[in-house]
């Protein structure tokens, strides 16, 4: 049944001297479904990574699939990093333009999650430098304070239970959104990572090209200067 | 800044110089690995130790957890999780138009 929708587009004698390509044809539930791929036809969704081969013979069925599975999380990395809904559109589809021009060399050296988001967290940060950062700010003011002896300088004071209850909701945020903005890039985009998109240390150092010890480090600045910058509100 | 410490601060500088303790600052270097939980049970206790006796790096730490734990409900809230079918036709015209470019 499968050959028939083949050869409604190619013609058997061809397919045996070629290398399968993928043919078009509606089968009886009139879905769109290519030769041997087998997409359309399995019960459970496949993974991206078994799409592979599927989306390098050049089947759309098989590369639709993989663009809606990993549209989302590629747009909310994109997001977060550049909050500016526009450019992390644009930021995306550049990305998947990379993804597919790659693809053939992606050869598992890594996992194909981390291999896109290395391409995708690489097009957001060209996409950040380009645009001019107005309040980043150097982290040395925003460290930890010590005594010559190595004794904290901490004011001790109640704890606030719900900093949100404190103010509205959207000034809380505009005021968090504002902090995490104030941080250098490199530090933002090592917080987005390990702290909100809840990436292990290994994969962030893996995408963003530096040692473990660099992400663990630039880790505890940023959040030590993010708390050193909401200090008011916890 | 140091004419303002508490007699209670100095002690503690002094106490923190002790076997088996650790002054403020090298608490600060284990707080990353002891809330990933890498800290071997040594270093743990060490350090639990020194946060059991030090109120300030207590508070500091309370404060360290919470501006993360805020940090985090604000980012998930304010990215929408949609994703518009316009994105996903242009990224899928964009790949047909290469494979067209291509054949």
């Amino acid at each position: 049944m499968l050959a028939d929708h083949f050869d409604a587009v190619i013609p058997r004698e061809v397919t045996k001297l070629l290398k399968p390509r993928w043919g078009h044809a509606r089968d009886a539930e009139g879905i769109i479904c290519c030769g041997p791929c087998t997409v359309t036809r399995n019960k459970n969704p496949l993974s991206s990574d078994a799409l592979i081969p599927e989306i390098l013979g050049g089947c759309p069925q098989a590369t639709e699939t993989f663009v809606r599975q990993e549209t989302g999380w590629m747009l909310a990395t994109c997001r977060r990093i550049l909050r500016d809904e526009a450019l992390a559109q644009d930021c995306v589809q550049n990305a998947f333009v990379n993804i597919f021009k790659n693809l053939s060399g992606f050869k598992g050296a890594s996992k194909l999650k981390t291999w896109m988001y290395r391409i995708v967290v690489n097009q957001a940060l060209m996409e950040m430098r380009r645009r001019r950062r107005l309040h980043e700010e150097s982290l040395d003011g925003l460290m930890p304070e010590f005594h010559f002896d190595g004794c904290r300088v901490e004011t001790l004071g109640t704890p606030i239970k719900n900093p949100e209850d404190m103010l509205d909701r959207k000034k809380m945020d505009a005021l968090v959104l504002a902090a995490i903005d104030r941080l250098p890039d490199n530090y933002r985009i090592v917080l987005l990572l390990r702290d909100i998109q809840e990436l292990t240390t290994a994969e962030t150092a893996e995408i963003l090209n530096l040692n473990e010890g660099n992400v663990k480090v630039t880790l505890h600045r940023a959040r030590a200067a993010l708390k050193k910058l909401l200090e008011d509100v916890l | 800044m140091t004419n303002t410490r508490s007699v209670k601060s100095r002690l503690q500088g002094i106490m923190f110089k002790l076997p088996f303790m650790i002054t403020c600052r090298e608490f600060e270097d284990f707080i990353h690995d002891y809330l990933e939980g890498e800290l071997a049970p040594r270093q743990k206790s060490i350090f639990e130790m020194h946060m059991a006796l030090c109120a300030e790096c207590r508070e500091y730490l309370r404060k360290y957890k919470e501006s993360q734990a805020l940090t985090k409900r604000t980012l998930e809230q304010a990215v929408t999780a949609d994703v518009p079918d316009d994105l996903i036709r242009a990224i899928l015209a964009a790949k047909a138009e290469d494979a067209e470019g291509q054949s």
